[in-house]
C-alpha cells in the first residue's frame, strides 16, 4: 500500500491537522496550477485529451522526471443526484454484471431531517485500502495510479475482502458470468469482462478504457453530472456534461467529505454534501 | 470437587487388567473383522458420496447453489469449519493435558481420543473445498510466490496445517510399541495374501523400533515433548481461525474476545465429541470392562469446567457490548437475544449452557447416559452456537444497515438460506467421522497397549485418586 500523500488534496478536505494541510495544500496547489494553467490555454474539456496533455506535461517538467502519470479521483456531488441509477445499469452493461451486482450501488439514504437523498457507491479506491491486505493469494492489487483492482485469474474465492470492505463494494460471482461478446480489451484486472464464475468483482474505475481518454461508463451516463472522474495529480477533474473543475478548490470549497473516514481507509471518492445529511447516521452501520 | 460427591462411583474404579485381557480387547477389530464392520461402513460411505456429489453441483452451478449471496457471504461452511476443526481439540485435551498431569485413569481413552482428533482436523479443513468460490485454484494456498502473509487465511493454512502434522506424530508415537505387538500376534496367523500387507503395514509404523528399555525412554520422552507441544498449537490454531472474524471493521467480528472464545468452545465441543465416540466404541467393541462409567463422569467434569467458562465468556461478551449500546456491536446482543436470532441463542444457552451444568452438579443425572446426553446436547448446540457467530454479521450490510436506522430485521437468517447443498455436505461431513474411525480401527488397536502395560508396571494406572481429583 502505498499512499501519496503529496500528490493527494484529499487530505486537504478530510484531515484536522490544519498547518500541514496549508503545507500540502501549497505544494500541491503549485504543481496543480501550472498544470491546469496548461489545460486551460488549450481549452481542453475532455479528460482523456487532459491526461494526454499532463502526460506531456509531466515529462517535459524537470520537477517530476519520473513516478506515476495520475492519481485517479471520483467526485460526487450529492446535491444534483436524483436516483435514477443510469450509472449502474450503464456500468452493468458495460460490464455484462448481474442485476445484483450494482458495483455503482445508488442508495436510497436518509438525512437527519427523515428527508430521502440518494448515494451513488462506487469502489472507494481506497489509499489504504481494507480490501488488499486480507487475500491469502494477493489478488488484490494497488496500482501506481490508485486503482484497487482484482485479479481474477488469481482469486480463489475466500471472500475475506468482502468481510473486510466497509462500503459493502464488492460483489462475488455466485453463479455462471453473464456472457460477453469479445472485448475490445483482453480478460485482465484492468478490464474483468466477463466476469468468472466463483470469484470477487467489483468497480474497476472502468481503468482499461483510462488510457484512451474514456471517462468511466457510470460519469458518460449520468444525466445529471453527478460524478466527476479525475486526477490528483493535474488537479483536475470532470464530469459526463464536460464540466471542469479544480479538485483541490471544488472540494474545498464544497466541503467535500469522504464516506465512513473513521475507518482510515483514505477513499478516493469525495462526496459532496448537501442535503442537511447527517454524516455519523451515514457511517453508523458500522461502528 | 468433593470426594463425597464422587463417592458413588468410587465401586467401578478402573483396575489394572491383565495383559492378556487388554491385548484381545484391543486387538480383536484388528484381526477379525466385526460382522457389522461392512455394512456400517457401506451406509456411511453412501451418505458421504452423496455429499461429494452435492459439492459436485455447487462446483458446476456456482456457490449460490449453496443458498449464499452478496448479502451472506459467509454462513454455514465458515461455521462448520470452526466446529470440526473445534471437535478435534478433544484428542489434544484428553491425551495431552490429562498424560501431562498424570491422570492414570486417562490410559484406555488416549488412542480413541487421538483417533477423533486425527479424524476430525482433515474433515474440519475439507471446509474450505466448498467454501471456497473456486477450489480449482487452491493450490495457489501452498505455492509460496503467491502467498500474501499480510492474510488472516493464510495465517490458518499455516496453523492447521502445523496442528494436523503434530496431531499425526501425536497419533503415531505411541502406535509404534503397538504395532510391535500386532506384528508378533500376526505371527501366528496362516501367512495369506491379507496377512502378508499388513505385516508389511505394521513393519513400516514399527520402523526401527527395538523395544528396547533406552528406546521405550526415548520414545516416552518424544511423547512428552509433542505433548507439550499440541497445547500451544491447539491453542494457536484457534485463536488464528478467530482472526479470519476479528481482525476486521466489521460489528460482530470485531471482538478482541474471539481468540479464547474460539479457543475455550473448541475445547469444550472437543472434550463432548470425544465423551460421545468414547461411548460408541466401548458399546460395539465391547470395552466395558476398561471404559467404566467413571471415566464418564472424569470426563464429564472436564468438560464442563470449560463449558463454565464458556458460559463466562459468552456472558462477559454479552454484557459489555450490549451495555454500550452502540450501533454495532450492542445491535447483534439484541439480535441475539431477543430478535431475529433468538431461538438458535437460546438454544445455545439451554443445551451447552445450562443443561450440561445441571446434569453434572446434580449427583442422580451424573451416569455415563446422563453425561452422554450432555454431550450431544454439547456438540449440536455449539455447532448452532457458530452459526449465530457467523451468520449474522455477514448477512448485514455496512451500508445502510436496517440496524443503523433501528430497524427490524426480517427472515430467520438473514438473507442466508439453507438449502440441499451444504446440508448434503455438513451430513457428509459428519458421517465422515464415524467412517473414518471404523477403518483406522480396523487397523489400530483401539487401546494402547503398551501403554497401559507400562502404566501397570508402575503402578500409575492405579494412582487414580490422588491424580485425577486431589483437589
Ligand atoms: S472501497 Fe472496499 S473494495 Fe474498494 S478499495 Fe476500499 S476497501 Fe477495497
Ligand atoms: S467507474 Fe466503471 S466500473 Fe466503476 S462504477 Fe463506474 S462504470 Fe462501474
Amino acid at each position: 500500500m502505498t499512499k501519496n500523500n503529496e500528490t493527494t488534496p484529499s487530505s486537504t478536505v478530510v484531515d484536522d491537522e490544519r498547518e500541514e494541510l496549508t503545507a500540502a495544500a501549497v505544494t500541491i496547489g503549485r504543481r496543480g496550477l501550472l498544470r491546469a494553467a496548461a489545460l486551460g490555454g488549450l481549452g481542453i474539456t475532455a479528460l482523456g485529451a487532459l491526461s494526454e496533455t499532463v502526460a506531456a506535461a509531466a515529462q517535459s517538467s524537470t520537477t517530476t522526471p519520473s513516478g506515476p502519470i495520475h492519481q485517479w479521483c471520483m467526485i460526487i456531488d450529492l446535491r444534483l443526484c436524483n436516483g435514477c441509477k443510469l450509472c449502474t445499469t450503464a456500468c452493468q452493461t458495460a460490464h455484462y454484471l448481474h442485476e445484483d451486482q450494482t458495483w455503482m450501488n445508488v442508495y436510497t439514504m436518509q438525512n437527519a431531517a427523515g428527508e430521502d437523498y440518494f448515494m451513488p457507491r462506487p469502489c472507494m479506491m481506497c489509499e489504504d485500502p481494507a480490501c488488499v491486505p486480507v487475500c491469502p493469494v494477493g489478488a488484490n492489487i494497488r496500482t501506481d495510479e490508485g486503482l484497487v483492482l482484482v485479479d481474477q485469474s488469481r482469486c480463489i474465492g475466500t471472500r475475506i475482502c468482502m468481510n473486510a470492505c466497509p462500503y459493502d463494494a464488492r460483489y462475488f460471482n455466485w453463479e455462471q458470468a453473464v456472457p460477453a461478446p469479445r472485448q475490445p480489451f483482453p480478460q485482465e484486472p484492468a478490464w474483468p469482462v466477463p466476469q468468472v464464475k466463483g470469484t470477487v468483482g467489483k468497480c474497476i474505475d472502468c481503468a482499461a478504457m483510462l488510457p484512451s481518454g474514456q471517462l468511466p461508463e457510470c460519469v458518460t451516463h449520468c444525466p445529471m453530472g453527478v460524478i466527476y472522474f479525475g486526477d490528483l495529480t493535474s488537479d483536475a477533474a470532470v464530469n459526463g456534461m464536460g464540466a471542469t473543475v479544480k479538485v483541490s478548490t471544488f472540494l474545498e470549497e464544497n466541503d467535500a467529505v469522504v464516506f465512513k473516514e473513521e475507518y482510515g481507509t483514505h477513499p478516493r471518492v469525495y462526496y459532496i454534501p448537501g442535503h442537511g445529511q447527517d454524516l455519523d447516521n451515514n457511517a453508523a452501520a458500522s461502528s | 470437587m468433593s470426594n463425597d460427591l464422587l463417592e458413588s462411583e468410587r465401586v467401578s474404579e478402573p483396575q489394572s487388567h491383565a495383559r492378556e485381557d487388554v491385548r484381545a480387547a484391543a486387538m480383536r477389530p484388528v484381526l477379525e473383522t466385526p460382522r457389522w464392520w461392512w455394512p456400517s461402513v457401506v451406509v456411511l460411505g453412501v451418505i458421504v458420496a452423496l455429499g461429494i456429489v452435492a459439492w459436485m453441483v455447487q462446483v458446476a452451478d456456482g456457490l449460490g447453489t449453496a443458498g449464499y449471496s452478496d448479502g451472506a457471504f459467509w454462513a454455514i461452511y465458515e461455521a462448520n469449519l470452526v466446529a470440526f476443526i473445534g471437535v478435534s481439540y478433544g484428542g489434544a485435551v484428553v491425551s495431552a493435558i490429562l498424560r501431562l498431569t498424570h491422570a492414570g485413569w486417562r490410559a484406555p481413552l488416549t488412542r480413541i481420543a487421538e483417533a477423533t482428533a486425527l479424524v476430525t482436523l482433515p474433515i474440519g479443513m475439507m471446509f474450505i473445498i466448498p467454501h471456497l468460490g473456486s477450489p480449482q485454484k487452491i493450490w495457489e494456498l501452498v505455492w509460496p510466490p503467491y502467498w500474501n502473509l499480510s492474510s488472516p487465511i493464510l495465517w490458518d493454512f499455516f496453523a492447521v496445517s502445523t496442528y494436523l502434522l503434530a496431531t499425526m506424530v501425536f497419533f503415531y508415537l505411541p502406535l509404534v510399541p503397538d504395532a510391535a505387538i500386532v506384528l508378533e500376534r500376526l505371527g501366528d496367523a496362516p501367512a495369506d495374501r491379507r496377512t502378508r500387507t499388513r505385516r508389511t503395514l505394521y513393519r513400516v509404523l514399527l520402523g526401527r523400533f527395538g523395544g528396547t528399555p533406552h528406546e521405550r525412554a526415548a520414545l516416552n520422552g518424544a511423547i512428552g515433548l509433542v505433548a507439550i507441544m499440541i497445547i500451544p498449537m491447539a491453542v494457536s490454531v484457534h485463536s488464528v481461525l478467530s482472526f479470519a472474524f476479528s481482525s476486521s471493521s466489521r460489528p460482530g467480528y470485531m471482538e478482541t474476545i474471539f481468540p479464547v472464545y474460539f479457543v475455550v468452545a473448541a475445547l469444550y465441543s472437543g472434550v463432548a465429541l470425544v465423551v460421545l465416540v468414547i461411548a460408541a466404541v466401548r458399546r460395539l467393541y465391547h470395552l466395558e470392562a476398561f471404559i467404566v462409567p467413571r471415566h464418564f463422569v472424569r470426563l464429564g467434569f472436564v468438560m464442563i469446567a470449560f463449558g463454565a467458562a464458556y458460559l463466562y465468556l459468552t456472558f462477559t461478551e454479552y454484557l459489555v457490548d450490549g451495555y454500550s449500546g452502540t450501533v454495532g456491536a450492542a445491535a447483534w446482543v439484541y439480535q441475539d437475544i431477543a430478535g431475529r436470532y433468538w431461538i438458535p441463542f437460546w438454544f445455545y444457552f439451554v443445551a451447552a449452557g445450562i443443561v450440561p451444568l445441571v446434569i453434572m452438579a446434580v449427583r442422580r443425572f451424573r451416569t455415563t447416559t446422563g453425561v452422554v446426553i450432555a454431550s450431544t446436547l454439547v456438540v449440536a448446540a455449539l455447532w448452532v452456537k457458530r452459526l449465530v457467530i457467523v451468520i449474522p454479521p455477514a448477512t448485514e450490510p455496512l451500508v445502510q444497515s436496517p440496524l443503523a436506522k433501528g430497524g427490524v430485521l426480517a427472515g430467520n437468517w438473514g438473507s442466508y438460506h439453507f438449502t440441499w447443498v451444504p446440508i448434503s455436505i455438513t451430513v457428509a461431513a459428519t458421517a465422515a467421522i464415524p467412517l473414518l474411525l471404523l477403518i483406522v480401527f480396523r487397523f489400530v488397536p483401539i487401546l494402547p497397549m503398551a501403554e497401559m502395560e507400562e502404566m501397570a508396571e508402575t503402578g500409575e494406572d492405579r494412582d487414580v485418586v490422588s491424580s485425577g481429583e486431589v483437589a
